[in-house]
């Protein structure tokens, strides 16, 4: 028997998912409900937060105490990747420094996220300022969908009737940490509105599901939750979906091409199996892809065919290009005013409690569209890194006899600093719109594969003049804020850093780069996340996006995912699934 | 699949062996093993990766003796808890150089540092020196804004050594005990209690 060969299956299933993120576990949800044969692949290992979380565990119970040595959020997070992977290599051209953070495993990278839960605006969909372009949708078409999601996963917010922050269906948010009262009170002062959070964690029983368990405040969704109480794609979508009998899921399965006809429709997916090398080829009448914004744009430009010669769903040549992240800057400090605070359990829920939607007009700034803010802070389970840098405290705060006293030190003086200073920190972390551009990009770099012999992805971004001066303007924001509290601030950027501005990817909110469009020269799909060109193929990760707004980019790919499944339910006979 | 079924299927009930998954239909291609894993959770990788680390030690014996004098006389036994050693600090700061390497040669070089500064000034080494001879050397390394010309080298690597004994110290019991956090259990959060809310004037915010 030749060894090498390709296994060929001779079901054809309704439909293959490739990915079991948030889009993936979506789509792969509601078409098993619907009662198609569906087969999802994921590269990365199997995850059940039930299972496999490590919420709970105690920094000792970790050798090196919960630090990022392996994972880039620390031990005990939930995050099974990173922003590099042994093995699975990608380059950067131009000086390009975008950093790819990918999450192999069952649920992707909703088993780690921030939960924070937000929608996009009617202007983020249809922009006035005429900078980006349109979605081929608005707010309205969209916002039946934002609604199943709200109830059918759950999320805590109020309703503010801010426009470009539109309500959902909220469960009660989590009230105000100490800390986060002196932020609120600060931030007002100086005219930055703060409200709670929006976060998919359940403070209440969500209805009609008896699989998950209201959340018990430990603050750690990173770590995923045993008792699904946050969302994540494993807990809430892929494993109710297993249940159903209709969605089979393969781990391990890295995918390596969409396959096609000479009619150009797809036909199935070749994979690699990561455990054993074994290559396969698996059928099935339509392919959905949520293998996140890059890997999809990384598929559909390695499957090339006589019928697709620039790769698929690409005659418009738009694919991998408007790569777009979100902007990220941050400051983070303590509160003089809060050494030897009272003890109490705070941990609170693990997305945010407070946050400011954006609250500026742009006409009197030097930069367009805007960002917002994200806050914490206060009593923490301690971890690596606990204590780091008392040197650069203990001399800016009187002791307890009221005397100034050198800073550094060593013995019970320096215990007792320890003690005093805990639970006073405060953070705040900005989330703005960075602008989707041509020049941005992906592409398959020509000389370089993984090690499963796959080409890999090159990246070409670069900040504009336009994100620098929105990072400048949240520094100057946070120094306010820091300010009116009194808080001394840890770190400060100005513009030999780029006022703080994160490299591209280190926001993990990478969007755009198989994009909608009614138009088929300039865009790759259609309305309903259907390729232009080969009308079989869907994309439901954030690959769609035309332009992000400020908001985190999870509840938009929900929405979007269930609407496109839903359209492919209606389509039925047209796509000759019966 | 029922819920309780398709639980025991994914492993609720199953501690070692590798585990299948297996949706009801269609066809008999469904089944997939997914790999067998000692610790829930952990990666391969991961967990070879600390056996390794445990595997070998990098400190000498004289190294370790200073490293745990020094733990000791940065976190003291006091009233309130137990003292660096207690705790396993040296313990701590034996794996964390060899998970992180980029400490190795500060910590080993400091050492080495304050071994010489030590020989110089009295004809032994810092952990054979006497307790008076150890917080006069101490005392010239552990101020920043107060160092002598000379010395910020051993300044450099004093935070170091107490970084480290800080972060080993406070994620241990001993350490978490101290200092009165007392999360990490489930419970219900209410908001600020309201003699806290009191005390700051956050009543009304």
């Amino acid at each position: 028997m030749n060894e090498f060969q390709i296994k060929k299956s001779g079901i054809e299933y309704d439909a293959i998912v490739v990915g079991s993120g948030a889009g993936g576990g979506m789509a792969g949800y509601v078409l098993a409900n619907a009662g198609l044969k569906v087969l999802m692949l994921e590269a990365g290992a199997y995850f059940d937060p039930r299972i496999d979380s490590q919420q709970l565990k105690w920094p000792w119970e970790s050798p090196r105490r919960g630090a990022k040595t392996t994972r880039p959020f620390g031990d005990f997070d939930a995050s099974y990747g990173g922003w590099e992977l042994e093995g699975e290599p990608y380059t950067q051209k131009n000086d390009s420094e975008f950093a790819w953070f990918r999450s192999r495993m069952l649920g992707g990278r909703t088993n780690h996220w921030g939960r924070i839960s937000l929608r996009m605006g009617p202007d983020d969909f249809k922009p006035k300022d005429g900078l980006t372009a349109d979605w081929p949708l608005t707010y309205q078409e969209l916002k039946p969908f934002y609604d199943k999601v709200d109830r059918m996963i759950g999320l805590y917010g109020t309703v503010e009737g801010i426009e470009s922050e539109p309500d959902g269906i909220f469960m009660p948010p989590p009230k105000p940490r100490l800390t986060e009262l002196f932020i609120k009170k600060a931030a007002q002062k100086v005219g930055v509105k703060v409200i709670p959070g929006r976060g998919s964690v359940l403070t209440e029983a969500l209805p009609n599901n008896k699989d998950r368990a209201p959340c018990f405040y430990c603050g750690q969704c990173g770590r995923s939750c045993k008792v699904y109480g946050d969302f994540s794609s494993s807990s809430c979508l892929v494993i109710p979906a297993v249940n159903t009998g209709n969605l089979t899921v393969i781990t391990n399965a890295m995918v390596r091409e969409v396959l096609t006809d000479k009619s150009g429709l797809a036909t199935g997916v070749s994979y690699v199996d990561t455990k054993d090398l074994q290559e396969h080829q698996v059928r099935g009448k339509i392919v959905i892809l949520g293998a996140s914004a890059c890997e999809s744009a990384r598929l559909l430009l390695n499957s090339k065919s006589t019928a697709h010669p620039d790769g698929l769903a690409n005659n418009s040549g738009v694919v991998g290009k408007y790569l777009h992240d979100s902007t990220g800057a941050s400051m983070s400090g303590y509160l003089p005013q809060l050494v030897d605070r009272k003890r109490y359990n705070e941990d609170g829920a693990g997305s945010v409690h407070i946050y400011s939607p954006w609250w500026l007009d742009n006409k009197k700034l030097d930069f367009p569209r805007g960002y917002h803010i994200e806050y914490g802070g206060g009593f923490r389970v301690p971890g690596y890194a606990f204590g780091w840098g008392m040197e650069e405290k203990n001399g800016t705060v009187p002791g307890k006899d009221g005397k100034m006293k050198a800073a550094g030190g060593y013995g019970a003086g320096l215990k007792d600093d320890y003690r005093r200073f805990f639970g006073t920190s405060v953070w705040m972390a900005g989330r703005g719109t960075a602008i989707a551009r041509e020049s941005n990009y992906c592409e398959i770099d020509p000389e370089v594969v993984d090690k499963y012999g796959i080409p890999v992805l090159r990246f070409n971004y670069k900040w504009a003049p336009e994100e620098v001066k929105q990072a400048r303007h949240m520094q100057e924001t946070f120094k306010e804020i820091m300010h009116a509290m009194g808080a001394v601030a840890s770190e400060t950027h100005d513009a030999d850093t780029n006022y703080g501005l994160e490299a591209p990817g280190k926001i993990i909110h990478e969007v755009g780069t198989v994009r909608m469009g009614d138009d088929p020269k300039k865009s790759a799909l259609n309305q309903w996340c259907q390729a232009h060109d080969c009308k079989n193929l869907f994309v439901v990760d954030a690959a769609p996006f035309v332009q992000q707004g400020d908001k985190n980019a999870t509840w938009t790919i929900l929405a979007l995912s269930m609407r496109t499944a839903e359209y492919i339910l209606q389509q039925k006979e047209k796509l000759n699934i019966s | 699949m029922n819920r309780r079924d398709s639980l025991k299927a994914i492993g609720l009930t199953a501690i070692s062996a590798g585990l299948v998954l297996e949706a009801c239909k269609p066809g008999k291609e469904k089944i997939v093993k997914v790999e067998e894993e000692a610790q829930p959770g952990r990666q391969d990788f991961e967990i070879a990766r600390d056996k390794k680390l445990n595997s070998y030690k990098f400190f000498n014996d004289h190294e370790m003796a200073t490293i745990t004098v020094l733990a000791d006389i940065i976190i003291p036994k006091d009233d309130k808890s137990g003292s660096a050693s207690e705790a396993k600090v040296p313990d701590f700061i034996e794996f964390i150089v060899k998970d992180m390497p980029e400490h190795q040669t500060p910590m080993r070089g400091g050492l080495k540092w304050l071994d010489l500064q030590c020989l110089n000034r009295f004809e032994k080494t810092f952990k054979d020196a006497s307790l008076n001879q150890q917080i006069e050397m101490v005392d010239d390394i552990a101020y920043p804004e107060k160092v002598k010309p000379g010395l910020a080298q051993g300044v450099a690597f004093f935070n170091l050594m107490r970084n480290l004994t800080a972060s080993g110290f406070y994620t241990t019991e001993i350490g978490v005990n101290d200092l009165g956090y007392i999360g990490n259990v489930p419970n219900r959060w209410e908001g600020v209690p309201a003699d806290v809310l009191k005390q700051y004037g956050m009543e009304g915010v």
